[in-house]
């Protein structure tokens, strides 16, 4: 376990070394980063003395090593829109994020595992039908239409939920929550809803797909045939049986939640990392579009981690052969 | 329709064939599919105006509701106008060509990419295998419409604006096109490894064949049901990624809009009671995208009844 | 003079009439949070570091200038009581201040106070420098009398004060900000994020571009004097016009100030909302760069905009009436002068609108010799003005047709203004809002003019409009404005195309009134449950 564990460690640090080599390259050569410190009106005399100041002038990998070196110090850099440090912009603004994607992955879990569940035990039954052509729309609408189709209904038509921000927040140390108050939930309510919508298909799918194979198992029938009740074998056996892919796949989803965060922010104005990302590229703000993506990629990595940990443990057969490829 | 159904058939075996004459949802999104390509393509016969010159635009007749005829110079629109005068239909036409167009050649870029790696991959294997799989690994880490945002974001940097424009679209293709190679490469990367193990390439190898004669005309035609339905469903996807990087201000501009770019400006006519201007271009990106992926359902179904 | 003594009876009157509200006002006195909804966030509290219309409206909610305008652009006291330009030497203009006013710590307000503020506005980073230029020197004549000399006379030094929001010198000297921030280098000092003005609301918190929230100054010098029947300010920044205009609908603001012209005529038949419409002091137009020997971005011989025949082609190849009709929905007053119809110096002659003559602009094309046209990069803003970017997008149209294509760049007026700054752009729509044309012109017209992109080169006009600052003549001033606009109109460098309406949306109980410098004054709204 240790061994495994160690050596799925080390793979990750090519990885970020990859990511960290991207953010420093845009944040280099592309935006000239003097002139976004000098101003316009600088002379080449003040412009010298600040790249001799910053090192500038030295080799490459010298200065991509100082870029490392500040960033695992948790210094990114200035804004160049805003004319604040990164960091904190983006600490700032991960709680919002955090909260919407956590909640629309529950929604999408909760609702795509027993949908799923429903759908594979009853084909033919409306409700199964409604879901599975349902779930057939829900891959072909982009996410935003999704969105929008929401707030048409429920915020206009119907006046319901509101359609932007989050509402109250409440302070807890950095962290600021918008689940303590009711008109945080009632904010977080339509774009979580309409983030989950994907996901919350793909679970179902999955689900089916599996309990329609484990219900063909030689087990399942083996139960059936000693007469065991049906909820039992339904959600003891096949159930448990199913989750090993459908939590790898899961975890994978998280990080496509999030990613696919920067979109619903958008619709829903949420004031989360990925709006603030969204405008950085509005206002070609280099050092915050590398940031989002060095502390984004590192999320998913750690993700993919976790999961991939996750599975050596589920499943034994991988134990034997020493580990994932 | 039978000839094409045949030459199908022909191609990927007859059962295919059968299976396709008996299902109606894929019979029905082929034509769906078919009038939607038929209109993309036909769009400059086809639309009333041609809203690439700018030109043709009238101002006058803007926001005209469908179906009526406009107050002021009595032209009649069946889908409409929205506020620069601008033929709904029209744009909806030239918005589906290229948002067609789009998914299509990313979709053709990232197979290409992901096949060729594949193969060399799953052939040579070793540390060129290694190496190719973990930048597939890093990739895979990252979801494709962050990795679309981020190309087409840097590039909107690096880019002069006089040319931003013109050069929008290849930069959405390639956005989209680098995004999407990774899953053709590892499916083809396994069925390559599996093949290698057969006697028969065991054989062609022993009578000296050429490395690529034997990628290109031995091994490739074994993967081609796999491919086929990946670049199906991934055809959908693009769509769908392509209408988001437009939506998000990342994509398309308005002087050569796709459907999501039309989407974009037509939301902030929606509370306003316009809600032509947003609906039909977005229905027919569902649609389009829906017809794709119940066709993607079905060739899966048929072609790989395990999944994929 | 008598003017001054007209005043000091005005503001006997003004507090008069101020008392008598007091016991109007006292017994509906209801805590009422304004939900504050606009396009832009506000950019810094520091209020000389960037000198912009939604930051400098926010601004005025928690600093106060010494004089202000009212709803119709007259000049009414605030931190001063009376001003007048001293009878015996017209260089010097003298303010008397306001008693019994403190700042949000408590330290009282004092003439020390105006006179460390104003030069603060007069220091290098300041972005106010411009209405502060013809100040030679300021001084504190006792604790509430501040003198002001001028560079010459200078008739407009109360109306250019009207920027300068007056700080607290000690506060300002204790936490490193006593020069303004560098906004333009995207420095920050403590006053960006921090305040201590004398205004009618405090800051609580800020979250750039999410949420403002400030609150009433419970020892606000005007209390009694101004309805202040707000007692919170949340302000909410909300980029799209669809989500600002459904944020309102659905009752999470209550007050909207950018409303999209499209959405006007739905909001007003919503019995649950009320529109205020109004006039604005501001113009859109169209800069050409004239002073290149190429163009930058396009694809032309020459510099096409050199060439009178190719501006005045361009000027009527505008169908300003389309505009007004379709894009703003009847929310602009199409214009043939970039200067507001509110202005002084403004004539019908002005404004009149040039003939929409597609023909006749063609000819002068072909006279030009561009007569196969040519092409051009058109720099436009998406958040400067009313429907900035669908008017860019009509007007490529209107170009095409006399042959120029237009290829639109369209970003953050962040990315575009400091375009015109840096004379970077060829071709470029313009904003501005003032009623005041000695202003416009040392901005817009004069060569190396902050805003002037037109590059526009004439010695003789500089000279004139330097002549400005210094004339004692109101006869005179006058007529040297008129000789400047005639050039101005003749030349034909921006291509004006309207004045725009403000729209404003809001709960039926919040009273907001219009106001054509598009400032609001929170403390003067009102509340009728």
């Amino acid at each position: 376990m240790t061994g495994f564990f160690l050596r799925r460690l080390a793979s990750v640090f090519p990885v970020m070394l990859v990511t960290a080599f991207l953010s420093f390259a845009a944040f280099h050569f592309i935006g000239d980063p003097l002139q976004n410190m000098l101003g316009q009106e600088a002379s080449a005399q003040d412009r010298a003395r600040l790249a001799a100041e910053l090192g500038f002038d030295r080799p490459f990998y010298i200065q991509f090593l100082k870029f490392v070196g500040f960033a695992l110090q948790g210094d990114f850099g200035i804004s160049t829109r805003v004319g604040r440090p990164v960091l904190d912009l983006i600490l700032e603004r991960l709680p919002a994020t955090l909260e919407l994607a956590l909640l629309s992955f529950f929604f999408a879990m909760s609702a795509g595992i027993a949908l799923g569940v429903m759908t594979a035990l009853r084909p033919s039954s409306a409700l199964s039908r409604v879901s599975m052509t349902g779930s057939l729309i829900a891959v072909s609408l982009p996410n935003f239409l999704i969105g929008i189709g929401l707030i048409y209904v429920f915020s206009i038509k119907l006046g319901w939920l509101p359609s932007f921000g989050r509402g109250d927040t409440v302070k807890i140390g950095w962290w600021t929550t918008g689940l303590l108050t009711k008109s945080g939930w009632k904010a977080i309510l339509l774009p979580a809803i309409s983030l989950a919508a994907y996901q919350l298909t793909l679970i179902l799918r999955l689900v089916r797909a599996e309990m329609l194979e484990v219900m063909h198992s030689d087990y399942i029938r083996f139960a059936r045939a000693r007469g065991l009740p049906k909820r039992l074998i339904y959600f003891s056996y096949a159930l448990k049986n199913t989750m090993v892919p459908v939590v790898t796949v899961a975890g994978l989803q998280l990080g496509s939640i999030i990613a696919f965060a920067v979109v619903t922010e958008t619709v829903f104005q949420w004031p989360g990392v990925g709006l603030l990302f969204i405008n950085s590229i509005r206002y070609s703000d280099v050092p915050i579009m590398a940031t989002y993506l060095l502390i984004v990629s590192f999320i998913f990595v750690a993700i993919n981690m976790v999961v991939d940990c996750i599975y050596y443990l589920l499943d034994p057969r991988l134990r034997a052969v020493g580990g994932i490829k | 329709m039978k000839r094409l159904t045949r030459k199908f058939a022909a191609l990927f075996g007859s059962d295919i064939g059968h299976s396709y004459l008996r299902s109606p949802g894929a019979l029905f999104s082929t034509m769906v599919l078919l009038i939607l390509i038929a209109a993309a393509l036909g769009a400059p016969l086809l639309a009333p105006q041609n809203i690439l010159d700018p030109r043709t635009l009238d101002l006058l007749s803007a926001n005209t509701p469908p179906w009526s005829a406009n107050a002021l110079t009595g032209h009649f629109y069946s889908f409409g106008t929205d506020d620069q005068g601008r033929d709904v239909l029209s744009a909806t036409l030239y918005g589906t060509r290229v948002s067609l167009l789009v998914a299509l050649v990313a979709v053709l870029l990232s197979m290409s990419i992901g096949v060729t790696l594949g193969l060399i991959s799953g052939y040579f294997g070793g540390r060129t295998d290694a190496a190719i799989m973990r930048i597939a690994d890093v990739q895979l880490s990252i979801p494709a419409i962050f990795i679309a945002l981020l190309i087409s974001g840097l590039s909107r940097t690096l880019l002069a604006p006089g040319v931003r424009d013109t050069l929008a679209i290849y930069m959405v293709i390639l956005a989209i096109g680098i995004s999407g190679w990774v899953t053709y490469a590892r499916t083809v990367r396994g069925a390559v490894m599996v093949e290698k193990q057969r006697e028969y390439v065991q054989a062609a190898l022993m009578i000296g064949l050429p490395t690529r004669t034997m990628l290109l005309r031995h091994i490739l035609p074994n993967v081609r049901r796999p491919i086929l339905v990946i670049a199906t469903i991934s055809l959908a996807l693009s769509i769908i990624t392509e209408a988001t990087l437009s939506y998000l201000g990342a994509g398309l501009p308005p002087t050569q809009p796709s459907l999501g770019t039309l989407i974009r400006s037509g939301q902030d006519f929606l509370f306003a009671g316009e809600w032509w201007i947003l609906f039909f271009p977005a229905a027919t990106l569902l649609t389009l995208a829906l017809a794709i992926n119940v066709l993607g359902d079905w060739l899966r179904d048929v072609l790989n009844p395990r999944g994929l | 003079m008598l003017k001054y003594m007209a005043r000091r009876a005005n503001v006997r009157l003004a507090r008069f009439l101020g008392a008598a509200a007091l016991l109007a006002i006292a017994s509906s006195a209801n805590a009422e949070t304004l939900k504050w909804a606009r396009r832009l966030d506000v950019q810094t509290l520091d209020p000389y570091a960037y000198n912009e219309g939604t930051t400098y409206t926010f601004n005025q909610q928690i600093y106060e200038p010494l004089v202000s305008r009212d709803d119709n652009g007259k000049l009414i006291g605030v931190l001063a009581t009376e001003w007048r330009m001293l009878p015996d030497n017209p260089d010097i203009w003298e303010f008397k201040l306001r008693q019994n006013v403190t700042f949000h710590d408590g330290t009282p307000f004092t003439a020390k106070d105006v006179v460390f503020s104003i030069r603060r506005a007069m220091a290098p980073t300041s972005n106010v420098r411009t209405y502060v230029n013809a100040i030679e020197s300021v001084v504190a004549k006792d604790a509430d009398t501040v003198q002001i000399k001028t560079k010459g006379p200078s008739l407009l030094m109360a109306e250019n004060l009207t920027a300068v929001l007056i700080m607290n010198e000690a506060w300002a000297e204790k936490n490193d900000s006593a020069a303004p921030q560098d906004y333009m280098a995207k420095k920050e000092n403590y006053a960006a994020r921090h305040e201590n003005g004398t205004g009618a609301y405090r800051l609580v918190s800020r979250e750039s571009d999410r949420r403002t929230e400030l609150v009433a100054y419970d020892k606000y010098w005007g209390i009694g004097q101004f309805p202040l029947s707000i007692d919170r300010i949340i302000y909410t920044p909300i980029q799209s016009d669809a989500t600002r205009v459904s944020a309102l609908i659905s009752g999470q603001v209550n007050f909207l100030q950018d409303v999209p012209p499209q959405d006007v005529s739905r909001l007003e038949q919503n019995p649950d909302l009320r529109v205020v419409k109004g006039p604005e002091s501001r113009t859109v137009f169209l800069g050409v760069n004239m002073g290149e020997d190429k163009l930058i971005s396009g694809n032309a011989k020459g510099n096409p905009f050199a060439d009178k025949r190719v501006r005045q082609a361009m000027n009527m190849s505008i169908d300003r009436q389309a505009i007004q009709t379709t894009i703003m929905r009847g929310q602009s007053i199409p214009l043939g002068t970039i200067l507001s119809p509110f202005a002084s110096g403004f004539t019908q002659e002005m404004g009149r609108v040039p003939k929409y003559d597609v023909a006749k602009a063609r000819q002068l094309m072909m006279e030009a010799g561009y007569g196969d046209g040519f092409s051009v990069t058109l720099n436009c803003t998406n958040d400067g003005m009313v429907s900035d970017e669908r008017i860019c997008e009509a007007l490529v149209a209107m170009l095409a047709k006399i042959g120029i294509t237009v290829n639109l760049d369209v970003q953050p007026s962040a990315a575009v203004w400091p375009l015109v700054l840096h004379r970077k752009t060829d071709f470029y729509l313009m904003t501005w809002g003032g009623v005041n044309s000695q202003i416009l012109f040392e901005n817009l017209v004069r060569s190396r003019g902050t805003w002037a992109g037109v590059e526009f080169k004439n010695p003789e006009i500089d000279a004139k409009i330097d002549s400005l600052s210094s004339e004692a003549s109101i006869e005179k001033y006058n007529a040297t404005v008129a000789e400047i606009w005639k050039v101005v109109q003749d030349e034909c460098f921006y291509l004006p195309i309207h004045a725009q309406m403000l729209a404003r949306a809001m709960q039926n109980k919040i009273h907001v009134t219009s106001h054509v410098g598009n400032m609001i004054y929170v403390k003067n709204v009102k509340v009728v449950k």
